[in-house]
């Protein structure tokens, strides 16, 4: 099975080196040399910190992707993962912020926390699509708009702490609610990065999510309902699934997910929520889920793949050269990835229905 | 005979990677015939078809169409020629008119607006003339299946064809229906068009045809006269072996009650009444036949005993259960199998691997599931089992079902559902679209099933089949069981008058 892995390598690859040469035209245009642009990109990226900094910005993103992925594999667009996370985040930090437990039920509280209040913004549009017949994207996108707002008035009026800062936050979660830098691990193994730049041990919750993701999609019963709906909801139907639950719990267990985006800011960095916490996590989730083909591992990739060109932007701006270049990149990269997957797809489903022609001495139905 | 004739294709080889569909084909159509094509499915027939009307470029060969031989790039080329193709499957919008269904793609104008009245006058000539009778302000919803056929008949003539392609044109229609296709295509000829029939109902072929070409696996095995053939002899050149049939043998219909539903009626939104008042048994051992003509309420029927759509009165027991209540699911995994009308709409999951396809419908259930997990192995060695069994023909479990023939797609939904051993199968439309091999495993799987003390509901389009298989029948006419009829005394048109109503009409 060659073709197993022709995809998820050669369509992303493919896409990659478009998506490098249409940005190196671009470049062109504003008088920088690509190649330049691209080597001390990748010379400040591939630094220890760089490397750091970029897992660190990949662990949210690819959380978001999970969530967005999970209603994908059912056809649900989640466009909500952004509202999710933004009324999830305040909520948990100021939970961590009041409680003292030990350390492991602390930030278990507020990871429930996360998850509870995530699955519950979730849960609205799937119970208007089921009830009223609403569009998930239409509910999502105006979600969001009053998960921003609600944030910020809950912020303000009940879960901020008084201080002389500048930014509204709540209260600081004690030290047994706070996540553990993984940095003594480096250090065993010789890495010494400098001061500021921690790995966070969210990156175990991270992977459990992965796993876990995988075994409920691919391996549970629930799984082959969610995707069987996805491929074909009339048949999934008749074969005994109720569409409006599968759509209700969905919607659930992706908020439920997307309530988890921020946690890694908020149990292993700020140790609080602010004001000006990082925006726009759940909408760049959908564009790696989309680069990772809702693929637990893919998606792994697509995230990491953000991370670092988020990070090794900075030094674009040092040497003159417009960061934006890099938004561009991330575009094309997804457009052209969405493509190539589809191109490629085609084709080896067409190889495949020959295949069993010449085996079978039948043509196949559906060419 | 000095005149070329209207379509002459020599030699034509068509290749796709692996299979071929068309070797060498000949077929010579004389000017004013109806000629008939028939043959299995997968014998090349629509192949062929696609290469007349230009969709398909053959590989090898040439295409005279009136004497002079020419390349179809494209469907817009054999129109030009006089060349039109009714498909099988209406391509009408529901929202046009017949009128705007007609004129849609070729809207004749005067003085930059579409000339309406003009082509209103045609329509109503051409319905004249050839005794396709329509109203051109019928929205396309509203049509029967055998208007729809008349507006897409009248749609190829409208452009101007003189050679029509049908592409087994009588597949959807009732007896009484087909006859007045017949007299349209009678007209037709009598005026000089050339009609190709494409067709596996043999009797009509031999009524209707002036010359018909046999195909077998790609090739042509023969012209014949219908003057020199029987249907028996006609089917065994086409299969190129002895002919099956869907007779059953001795009755296995026992006292004991599968199935047993009292006043089942669903109401739709606008208080129309889409099922109504419907009581019937299945025994065990029993197959109760329903006829209708398409659209009467089967549908409807099917999904209110799967439970997928709420019924508005009636109750449902299986096996002595009241499961009037019970969700799909449940109804599923407590013994009612299906095979869907629509395999490809309600019975598979194309893209899938074919051991997922077959868990579908039983993925909560052993072999195929564990608890709350599937059971991955379990599946494809029943999978492989199903594959075994029922003669699918397919090199693994892990091919994705878009990759299997119709036949062998069809063998699959059959025996998982089978396999599954429900109390009570719902078959609907078990061997529509597939050919004769797979029809007659089909139909001794079934029979093999009821002799095992399955009940099944049996809806078929197929009035041989229909009479062949079942104990019992009843006939749906708009929602309602109208007749109960004993399948041993019944021919194709006496069934065929009570679905279009005409014999209640009679009685009453």
């Amino acid at each position: 099975m060659n073709n197993k892995w022709l995809v998820p390598i050669v369509a992303p690859a493919v896409a990659l080196v478009f998506a490098f040469a249409v940005a190196a035209l671009a470049l062109l245009l504003v008088d920088v040399n690509p190649l330049d642009a691209y080597q001390s990109m990748w010379e400040f990226g591939t630094t220890t910190e760089s490397l750091i900094s970029t897992v660190t910005r990949a662990l949210p993103l690819y959380v978001s992707a999970l969530a967005v992925a999970v209603g994908f594999k059912m056809g649900l667009f989640n466009i909500g993962v952004e509202g999710q996370y933004l009324i999830a985040a305040p909520i948990a930090a100021w939970v961590g912020g009041v409680v003292d437990l030990p350390a492991p039920l602390h930030i278990g509280l507020v990871l429930v926390t996360a998850i509870t209040v995530g699955a519950i913004w979730g849960w609205i549009p799937g119970e208007l699509k089921v009830r009223r017949g609403v569009h998930e994207v239409i509910s999502t996108i105006m979600l969001n708009f009053i998960a921003i707002g609600l944030g910020a008035y809950l912020l303000i009026n009940f879960l901020q702490e008084e201080s002389d800062s500048l930014t509204v936050a709540t209260p600081l979660i004690g030290d047994s609610g706070r996540l553990p830098s993984l940095n003594p691990v480096l250090e065993f193994f010789g890495i010494e990065p400098r001061a500021g730049f921690e790995l966070g041990s969210f990156l175990f919750i991270a992977i459990i999510l992965g796993v876990i993701f995988h075994l409920l999609v691919t391996r549970s019963r629930f799984g082959f309902d969610l995707r069987a709906s996805g491929v074909n909801a009339p048949a999934a139907r008749a074969s005994g699934v109720d569409p409006n639950k599968m759509i209700v719990r969905t919607m659930v267990i992706s908020g439920a997910i997307a309530g988890l985006v921020g946690m890694e800011r908020v149990l292993g960095f700020f140790h609080q929520y602010t004001s000006d916490f990082p925006r726009l996590l759940g909408f760049n989730g959908i564009a790696v889920a989309l680069l990772g083909r809702n693929h637990p591992v893919g998606m792994a990739f697509g995230a990491l793949l953000f991370g670092f060109m988020d990070r090794s932007a900075l030094i674009l701006d040092l040497e003159g050269v417009p960061r934006e270049i890099v938004t561009i990149i991330q575009g094309i990269v997804v457009l052209a990835v969405v493509i190539a997957y589809e191109v490629i797809a085609r084709i080896l489903q067409r190889r495949a229905v020959k295949a069993a022609a010449a085996a079978t001495g039948e043509l196949a139905e559906a060419t | 005979m000095d005149q070329a004739p209207a379509v002459e294709l020599r030699g034509i080889t068509k290749r796709y990677p692996g299979v071929i569909a068309n070797q060498g084909v000949e077929l010579t159509v004389m000017l004013g015939d109806v000629h008939a094509v028939v043959g299995e499915n997968g014998a090349g027939k629509s192949t062929l078809m696609k290469t007349l009307y230009g969709m398909v470029q053959p590989d090898e060969g040439s295409i005279k169409v009136n004497g002079e031989e020419l390349k179809l790039k494209s469907p817009k080329d054999a129109i030009d020629l006089g060349i039109g193709m009714v498909h099988q499957h209406f391509m009408l919008a529901d929202n046009l008119t017949v009128l705007e269904n007609i004129v849609l793609g070729s809207e004749p104008t005067s003085r930059m607006q579409i000339d309406f009245a003009g082509a209103r006058k045609r329509i109503l000539e051409l319905g004249d003339t050839y005794g396709l009778v329509l109203d051109p302000d019928t929205l396309g919803e509203n049509l029967s299946v055998g208007e729809r056929q008349r507006v897409e008949i009248i749609k190829v003539l409208f452009r101007g064809a003189k050679i029509l392609i049908l592409d087994e044109p009588t597949a959807v229609l009732v007896p009484q229906e087909v006859e007045e296709l017949f007299g349209s295509i009678q007209e037709l000829t009598d005026e000089g068009h050339t009609v190709i029939f494409i067709s596996h109902k043999l009797d009509e072929v031999l009524a209707i045809s002036d010359q018909i070409t046999v195909m077998r696996g790609g090739r042509t095995v023969g012209s014949v006269s219908p003057d020199e053939v029987d249907a028996k002899q006609l089917a065994e050149l086409m299969i190129g072996s002895e002919l099956p049939s869907p007779e059953t043998r001795e009755s296995t219909v026992t006292e004991v009650v599968a199935l047993h539903v009292r006043n089942l009626g669903i109401t739709d939104p606008t208080g129309r009444a889409v099922l109504d008042d419907i009581s019937f048994d299945i025994h065990e051992g029993e197959i109760v036949g329903v006829a209708g003509v398409e659209g009467n309420g089967q549908a409807q029927l099917v999904d209110a005993l799967l439970g997928i759509v709420p019924i508005t009165t009636g109750s449902l027991e299986l096996a002595g259960k009241d499961i009037t209540g019970w969700p799909s699911r449940e109804r599923r995994e407590r013994g009612i199998g299906l095979i869907p009308e629509d395999r490809h709409r309600q019975g598979l999951l194309l893209p899938s691997p074919l051991w997922e396809n077959a868990a579908l419908g039983h993925q909560t259930v052993e072999p195929y599931a564990t608890g709350l997990w599937i059971d991955r192995a379990g599946a494809r060695k029943q999978t492989a089992e199903i594959i075994e069994t029922y003669n699918v023909k397919t090199p693994g479990v892990d091919v994705p079902a878009t990759a299997l023939s119709g036949g062998n797609q069809q063998k699959l939904v059959v025996g998982r559902e089978i396999m599954a051993d429900p109390e009570v199968l719902v078959a609907a439309q078990p061997t529509r679209g597939i050919d004769i091999g797979a029809q007659a495993d089909i139909w001794e799987e079934l029979k093999k099933a009821r002799a095992s003390g399955m009940g099944i509901l049996l809806l078929s389009a197929d009035l041989e089949e229909l009479i062949g298989l079942s104990d019992t029948l009843h006939v749906i006419f708009r929602g309602k069981f109208v007749a109960e009829l004993d399948p041993k005394q019944l021919t194709p048109e006496i069934l065929g008058s009570y679905m279009t109503g005409a014999a209640l009409d009679e009685a009453s």
